[in-house]
């Protein structure tokens, strides 16, 4: 139970785009078509689902204070390294994703084209692995939480396109044409993601 | 001071902002700035990581194959962040506290990537320094803008003082508790480029679609109007 709670509470109510502002930036670039930012979604929920249990693991047995006990270095304390390795973790699954894609399933490796080395820097990936850090997760609960906030960062992208694709065909004053009024709806829907707010299972 | 150096140091401030123009690091600016103070201790280190970053780069730019340069950036701007995560836990830790995972996220700051990318591979070390500060002073003007509000209007105070009495206190001022939340950073950012971009016109966007108005459309007539 508490882990779909924590599933339900990382979709919607701490939602990674729209209540923590990670991955803005291709959130905001790459939601000028649906179809675009269902390819985005879908690599940035393979990665998340992949990469938070991984550095979960790096983390509770490298790593921790503590944690090379098994090495006979019981008080070592590389917590440190944290920030160079999750970066690292990172950039190498996305390019063995990338190779094993274009291997295996070429059809899903064309949909998502640029996008996949372009989510080593969405910084919604790493935020996802530092939230995990700092609040404790266990590995089971690693695994939860990575795709949930997947999910999430799908949903919220993919909603933002739907309005963005009917937003052209209206009259936006000069300025505000493009990001101007982009930075507006996502906070409009933002207010409506804090509806959410409070809901426990 | 040469031309070229001024032009890195202060084009980035308004005619080529990183947030309002090249939608870099947007993330953070977001996230940090319901309080001034924190907002500007963030400032602070993301405009000493993009600098410094900048000018390691710049250095070792003819040394450095290109099929693994964005390893090799990525590993220098890590170890920055690193120094200064550390020296924020040693000497500000309640700042660190407040600044949580939003230290470790300057790695992937668009704008330090972005300027080492676009800039740094290709500019002297002094220039790119410049640059560095530059881009981290354009970043460091929206994040004080939206801080400013976002803690005048969300708390009544400006750095922890008090400017507008609150109503709790005896003031007259209600404090609007929604500036303290996520969404409203969205919007002021939105109408900070608004107004950004009513001074520089040659910013606005073209739009994906033109409205025709029936009656001064080329085709109907050319007299327009009535």
């Amino acid at each position: 139970m508490d882990l779909v709670s924590l599933a339900v509470k990382s979709i919607f109510i701490e939602n990674l785009a729209l209540s923590f502002f990670l991955g803005m930036c291709t959130f905001l670039a790459v939601s000028k078509k649906i179809q675009t930012a269902l390819g985005l979604g879908f690599a940035v929920f393979v990665v998340l689902a992949i990469t938070v249990p991984v550095n979960n693991l790096i983390y509770k047995n490298f790593l921790q204070e503590g944690a090379l006990a098994w090495a006979g270095m019981p008080e070592v304390d590389l917590s440190f390294l944290g920030l160079i390795s999750y970066i690292g973790v990172i950039a190498a699954l996305v390019q063995i994703l990338e190779m094993f894609l274009d291997r295996f399933v070429p059809a899903l490796y064309n949909a998502l084209g640029i996008f996949l080395p372009l989510i080593t820097v969405n910084c919604a990936i790493l935020g996802a692995s530092l939230f995990m850090v700092e609040r404790d997760y266990t590995f089971t609960e690693s695994v939860v939480y990575g795709a949930s906030s997947g999910v999430g960062w799908a949903l919220a992208i993919v909603a933002l396109a739907g309005i963005r694709e009917k937003l052209k065909y209206s009259d936006v004053p000069d300025g505000l044409q493009g990001l101007g009024i982009t930075f507006i709806t996502v906070g409009l829907m933002a207010l409506g993601f804090l509806a959410f707010s409070g809901i426990q299972l | 001071m040469a031309s070229e150096a001024k032009k890195a140091l202060f084009e980035p401030l308004f005619s080529n902002n990183p947030i309002a123009l090249q939608i870099l690091g947007i993330c953070s600016a977001l996230a940090v700035t319901s309080q001034l103070s924190v907002a500007l201790i963030m400032c602070l280190a993301l405009t000493s990581v993009t600098a410094f970053s900048n000018l390691s780069i710049s250095l070792i730019r003819n040394h450095v194959p290109s099929s693994i340069r964005i390893i090799v950036q990525m590993t220098i701007i890590a170890s920055l962040v690193i120094v200064v995560d550390q020296v924020l836990k040693a000497y500000a830790f309640d700042v660190s506290k407040k600044l949580a995972v939003f230290v470790g996220l300057i790695i992937t700051n668009c704008i330090v990537m972005g300027r080492a990318e676009a800039y740094a591979m290709k500019n002297g070390p002094w220039n790119s320094f410049l640059d560095g500060i530059g881009n981290g002073l354009g970043y460091s003007i929206i994040l004080i803008i939206v801080g400013t509000v976002r803690e005048l209007f969300g708390s009544g105070s400006l750095l922890g003082y008090q400017i507008l009495t609150p109503v709790s206190e005896g003031g007259w001022y209600m404090p609007n508790g929604l500036m303290l939340l996520a969404p409203s950073a969205f919007i002021i950012i939105g109408l900070t480029i608004w107004a950004i971009r009513s001074f520089y016109p040659e910013q606005v966007e073209k739009p994906d679609y033109e409205m025709q108005n029936a009656h001064n459309a080329p085709a109907h007539g050319a007299t327009g109007g009535h």
